[in-house]
């Protein structure tokens, strides 16, 4: 009898160990658990600053990164989801390289610094930043995207709402005052006065790209303080619901499936898939040069909830008045076709709010102007690069 | 900027605050000292919004939420009580566990949409009164009116009710409560039961009122350790607690309404001509928690300020002195 017993704790023992030996080694950094690669395909990570599943900016990535895997060869993707900016990014950084994976994207601003350090550290590795500033052009790239023109297309169709409606105030809930935040509040001020020349528009820094209860009160205070249409520049479609509840509009950011509840007026959204392929071709291929790379709309990674193909207008944009709709969606045509960019969004004449001439007639800013304030000391084409307001936004940058 | 938005909307978010310093006061004044304050709180939005999308009865949700914080309340019970292990460990591991069960049991919930909430709702004849009836009486959630109505209840029971006297016994003189025949090992565990039952109150007034949904230890971000240093700041008293948390409440909107404005009293607004100082401004609630703290763990001072002379210390039963 005790033979049998000790004979079935012994096997059950053996078990258990071939089990422990074969299932797969967690290995945790910082308590982010570190996923595994796949030997024999090329292994793709990603960093993400919320949830996967956040309905705005993470997840827009994480859809870009299984286009990546549905259509690139021989690929093998992961994530890691959560992750805050700064000196815990690092390690978690640093954990992905030294597990194997090939490229890693890293989706925050605030990870570049760290991403900085351990692609010094991991020559071999790829490091793509996105929404960055930095690059060291071997290994570690800069990726971003001209938002900025879906955001004023977005601002156009704020300001008819508004004009239709007999309102003249918008507010623009901001996350940091980088230059990324201020060319897209610039960009929406730009398009709202295009179709409301008397609308303003409010700010409210929250100091945060992912904080659904912040960005709830933030998008109460614009609400309450007069503004009719508010716009987010942070992760999650907050500033729709607070609207629902003030019976005023939302304009949502980052993926396509933020725009739904009735007050949500549109969203300009991302769609990473087709860049991260590229991308992805590229470093495989050993052609990818890493480096400032700013993709336009002619991508197609850029869109506009309610107008692209397959989409129809929300119900907040559709009474707005048709002529307004039509420049909208003629617009979009010529941005996909390439004609309309980022250079025609930021074309004079431009004033800033304190009626000072940024931009004279026929002329336009540069690439190196979107992405600086005058203290990162690059060659901008005009000495505030991005550091004013539009006309009509009622706030002020720090000298 | 408009003052009476910003105390209508302080009063609502300090609600939150108001519920979990409450409840712990009612913990430490027992003599138990629970740090776990989050991560019960957690516990309590995460049940409360997850039972209210499954049964569409936010009353149910809300019911749950408490319980459940409640028996989670109870392992720092076991392990300070029965135990006597170190209350500062054991609330800390708490804060962990709730914060662990809590994603786990709450994964997936943050796009589940939108549920029933807490009804809003003004009360009549009060909100007419001037100022005061937009701050306190109009359009708030239930929850928040049943916050006006447990401090003065809880300042009456614990000053001025024989189960409020032995409560203060416990926390005082244990060894002399105990001579005189009351239960300090089970008013002990009923306290920090009482406690968890706030914090899991004040998590679904986050969840089902406040900024209704789940969005993981964001959902709190923080807020139950403003609460326990409030405990300290309100000196162990409900109705300074209330003004407490209102205020913390109030400064949580002030944070961004006051970027609206050219000019603050007269002069320029430094808020609206430099965004950078509103990392200060949300930077205080948490620097103040950590002052207080600071402060409130000399015992000479926290002697003065009123504290349980028992507080944080185990009652071991027949051991002198105590």
């Amino acid at each position: 009898m005790h033979k049998t017993q000790s004979k079935i704790a012994f096997v059950a023992m053996i078990v258990v160990l071939v089990i422990s030996a074969c299932a797969p080694k967690v290995e945790e950094v910082g308590g982010f658990q570190i996923p595994a690669i796949e030997e024999g395909k090329f292994n793709i990570g990603m960093v993400l600053i919320g949830p996967h599943d956040d309905g705005g900016w993470s997840q827009a990535q994480y859809e870009g990164l299984l286009y990546v895997k549905e259509n690139v060869p021989n690929t093998h993707v992961a994530y890691i989801e959560n992750v805050p900016e700064g000196a815990d990014s690092e390690q978690v950084f640093r954990a992905l390289a030294r597990k194997g994976f090939d490229l890693i994207f890293g989706t925050s601003f605030g990870f570049g610094d760290s991403m900085e350090i351990v692609a010094g550290e991991y020559p071999d590795t790829m490091f793509i930043h996105l929404t960055g500033i930095k690059s060291n052009q071997k290994n570690f790239g800069n990726l971003m995207g001209a938002m900025e023109n879906m955001k004023y297309l977005a601002g156009m169709l704020a300001g008819a709402r508004a004009k239709q409606d007999g309102e003249t105030k918008l507010g623009y809930m901001a996350t940091f005052p980088i230059p990324e935040e201020v060319r897209l509040g610039n960009a929406i001020a730009l398009g709202m006065r295009k179709t409301c020349p008397e609308c303003t528009m409010d700010i409210r820094w929250i100091n945060t790209w992912h904080d659904p209860v912040i960005e709830k009160e933030a998008a109460a205070s614009l609400f309450d303080a007069g503004a009719y249409v508010v716009f987010t520049g942070a992760d999650t479609p907050a500033v729709a619901d607070v609207a629902m509840e003030k019976g005023k509009w939302g304009v949502t950011y980052d993926w396509y499936g933020s725009c739904k509840v009735e007050r949500c007026l549109t969203a300009p959204y991302w769609v990473w898939g087709p860049e991260y392929a590229r991308i992805t071709k590229g470093v495989i291929d050993g052609t990818y040069i890493p480096g400032w790379d700013y993709f336009d709309a002619e991508t197609g990674a850029l869109g506009l909830y309610g107008f692209m193909e397959g989409q129809s207008l929300t119900p907040g944009v559709a009474d707005l008045d048709p002529a307004v709709i039509q420049e909208v969606r003629d617009l979009i045509a010529q941005m996909l076709a390439g004609k309309f960019t980022r250079f025609d969004v930021f074309k004079g004449p431009i004033n800033d709010n304190k009626g000072n001439v940024v931009l004279p007639a026929g002329q336009s800013l540069e690439q190196v102007d979107l992405d600086a304030f005058p203290e990162f000391g690059l060659p901008c084409s005009i000495d505030v690069c991005m550091k004013w307001w539009a006309e009509g936004i009622t706030a002020e940058l720090p000298e | 900027m408009d003052f009476v938005v910003i105390l209508q909307a302080g009063v609502a978010s300090g609600t939150v605050l108001l519920f979990a310093t409450l409840g712990e006061i009612l913990a430490e004044r027992s003599g138990v000292l629970n740090l776990g304050v989050e991560g019960m709180m957690l516990i309590g939005a995460m049940t409360a919004f997850s039972v209210t999308i499954a049964t569409g009865n936010p009353w149910i949700g809300l019911l749950t939420a408490m319980l459940f914080a409640g028996l989670i309340s109870q392992i720092h019970a076991f392990i300070t009580v029965t135990l006597q292990a170190d209350q500062v460990v054991s609330g800390l591991s708490l804060t962990l566990v709730g914060a662990g069960i809590s994603l786990v049991l709450g994964e997936g919930l943050s796009k589940a949409g939108t549920v029933s909430l807490m009804p809003n709702f003004s009360i009549p004849l009060l909100v007419q009164i001037p100022v005061l009836g937009d701050i306190f009486f109009k359009e708030q959630s239930v929850l928040v009116y049943v916050g006006y109505l447990m401090i003065p209840l809880a300042w009456y029971y614990i000053n001025h009710t024989r189960p409020g006297l032995h409560l203060r016994a416990v926390g005082e003189y244990p060894s002399a409560a105990d001579a005189l025949g009351i239960n300090v090992y089970r008013l002990r565990y009923f306290y920090v039961f009482i406690g968890g039952i706030f914090a899991g109150l004040a998590g679904a007034t986050i969840s089902l009122a406040v900024s209704p949904g789940w969005f993981s230890e964001l959902t709190t971000g923080g807020q139950g350790w403003i609460a326990i240093g409030l405990v300290i700041f309100a000196q162990w008293d409900p109705f300074r607690a209330a003004l407490g948390s209102y205020a913390f409440g109030a400064l949580r909107r002030l944070i961004l309404d006051i970027q609206a404005p050219l000019t603050l009293f007269g002069v320029d607004n430094p808020f609206y001509y430099n965004p950078y100082l509103s990392f200060f401004l949300q930077m205080l609630p948490y620097a103040f928690t950590v002052i207080v703290l600071v402060i409130g763990s000399r015992e000479a001072i926290r002697k003065r300020l009123g504290a349980p002379a028992a507080l944080g210390e185990p009652y071991i039963r027949g051991e002198r002195g105590k």
